[in-house]
């Protein structure tokens, strides 16, 4: 039986502007943050695990070079949106192999400036038409069939769960980001503390219908890191450092299975799905044991298809969960009381690690303000296109 | 060649088959019947690696769509995005030769194929491209 695996230290930065700070100092702060709330150095890590997309490649080693070098094994990882879960569970599961009893997740990403997440290809045409890429295609097809961009993919996935249910239209899904960014003014750490109105939502510039700006994530700079030990291990620590450490109840990382329309459009909701299945059955917990949910509102509409897709609700009953008032911060299943992508931001590869901080800050007690009284079990989701999944079940320590 | 020809053509993509009965076409998995646009080493659902190809109904409704309103630069915009049902093979089509608003588009409304010169190269072969219209 592999070893439980528990948080010992945890941190995220501020998301939003870091001008004076280059992305190594960004993941360095994360870094020496975590090892200092797990009252711990460098030199008792066995394992570094490091995600960052857009940066130069080797972070891992980058970040060693300002908190120290020791020889230690640094696994570089790369999952879109979910790099941040990805490198979370890297280091578990060298945890539960036995490889280690104690290593360090980093997560980073700059990204201030970078306009909307959008993605997509402006390369232009060619003077002959000469057919290119696995779809023979003679000129770019971004926008002639159909479009790249997230806000656009995202819309269609929230649209198409509208379809299958109904009840789903452009006020609804406005109102969803209404209650994020209506969570974030008590979260100091957020990009953006600011309320707004619905009519102030429905009315910003329309970025993909019916994902209006303010209903796609915020880019911005942040990094999270993660110190994580063996049960053992803890058991040998203080017991503030016992009383403070959270519960990986479980991590679970998956891919999309082949479904007939994902050549098309990414199908997020089989793999969601699929890890909230796994991680329940590991945690012995069921979804109505959850105090809170940070869940992945890239877009307004994403938030939707996953109140369903991690079992929150019945099947189908995505609208009727949201109008019941139960995701807000006084509903009696919160989720994302950090304000969620939409107002926290979303530094890619750090939002893995900082919607785990989210619970964990919770589970501790510690979350000031936004405290959720008496939080016990908690759920951090992740999803990146492409597809990965990330789901981490975590738990309040008893020890 | 006179200069009374009809300017040579290309299909935007390789999957789309022009001619007097437009029609778009998918690499079929002769093992399980998986239909792929792009051309696959083995089966993304069952591993077997025979494929045949087979035509796609031109006729559909749309079960998801967005409008795009900002989009990377070249891109003209606003355009609609769809998802559509092609007699049960998912299609990825911009709606056209409609008002591009909600109240035009509708989720499961009836579309059908249609296609239309996107441009002609520096030798006059015109790209033509497709969408869908409503029915
Ligand atoms: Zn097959």
């Amino acid at each position: 039986m592999a070893e439980n695996v528990w948080i010992l230290g945890i941190t995220m930065t501020k998301f939003g502007k870091h001008a004076d700070k280059d992305l190594v100092d960004l993941a360095s702060l994360a870094a020496m943050g975590a090892l200092s709330d797990a009252g711990v150095t460098m030199g008792e890590m066995g394992i570094m695990a490091a995600g960052n997309l857009l940066g130069s490649p080797g972070i891992g080693q980058a970040i060693q070079k300002q908190v120290g070098q020791t020889g230690i094994p640094v696994y570089n990882v790369s999952n879109a949106c979910a790099t941040g879960a990805t490198a979370l569970r890297t280091v578990v599961m060298a945890i539960k192999a036995g490889e280690c009893d104690m290593g360090i997740a980093v997560g980073v990403e700059k990204l201030s400036g970078a306009g909307l997440l959008a993605g997509g290809s402006s390369k232009g045409d060619g003077k002959v038409w000469e057919p290119k890429g696995r779809y023979g295609a003679v000129a770019p097809t971004d926008g002639r069939v159909g479009t790249d961009t997230m806000p656009g993919t995202f819309a269609q996935i929230g649209m198409e769960y509208g379809h299958k249910y109904g009840g789903a239209d452009f006020e609804l899904f406005a109102r969803i980001s209404e209650k994020n960014h209506g969570h974030s003014v008590l979260n100091p750490l957020a990009a953006y503390s600011k309320r707004f109105t619905l009519e102030e939502i429905m009315g910003d510039m329309m970025i993909a219908y019916p994902n209006t700006r303010p209903m796609c994530s915020a880019n911005c700079d942040g990094a999270a890191a993660a110190v994580l030990v063996s049960e053992s291990k803890l058991r040998t620590l203080s017991l503030e450092q016992q009383r403070r450490a959270v519960k990986v109840a479980a991590s679970v990382l998956t891919t999309d299975p082949f479904e007939e329309a994902c050549q098309i459009l990414p199908d997020v909701n089989t793999l969601t799905r699929n890890a909230a299945k796994q991680a329940y059955e590991a945690a012995g917990v069921g979804p109505e044991d959850l105090d809170l949910v940070e869940l992945h509102d890239c877009f307004a509409t994403a938030e939707l298809v996953h109140y369903d897709n991690l079992m929150l609700c019945e099947v189908g009953g995505a609208v009727d969960f949201f109008n019941s008032g139960a995701p807000f911060r006084d509903g009696k299943m919160p989720v994302n009381v950090s304000g969620g992508l939409q107002s926290k931001g979303h530094p890619i590869s750090a939002t893995g690690i900082a919607n785990v901080w989210e619970v964990c800050h919770h589970l501790r007690g510690e979350a000031g303000d936004r405290q959720i009284e008496g939080a016990k079990v908690g759920l951090a989701h992740v999803i990146g296109l492409g597809s990965a999944c990330g789901v981490h079940v975590l738990e309040k320590s008893s020890l | 060649m006179t200069e009374t020809a009809a300017p040579a053509q290309v299909p935007l993509v390789d999957y789309l088959v022009l001619g007097a009965d437009p029609h778009l076409i998918a690499n079929e998995c002769t093992s399980c019947g998986a239909r792929f646009f792009d051309r696959r080493n083995a089966c993304a659902a069952c591993f077997k690696s025979e494929f045949k190809s087979v035509a796609i109904a031109t006729a559909g409704s749309v079960r998801a769509y967005t409008i795009v309103a900002f989009a990377a630069p070249g891109v003209p915009v606003p355009f609609a995005a769809a998802t559509i049902d092609c007699g049960g093979t998912s299609v990825r089509a911009n709606i056209v030769n409609t008002p591009i608003d909600p109240q035009h588009i509708t989720l499961g409304m009836s579309v059908q194929l249609t296609t239309f010169p996107i441009g002609a190269d520096e030798n006059g072969t015109e790209a033509i491209g497709f969408g869908f219209e409503p029915a």
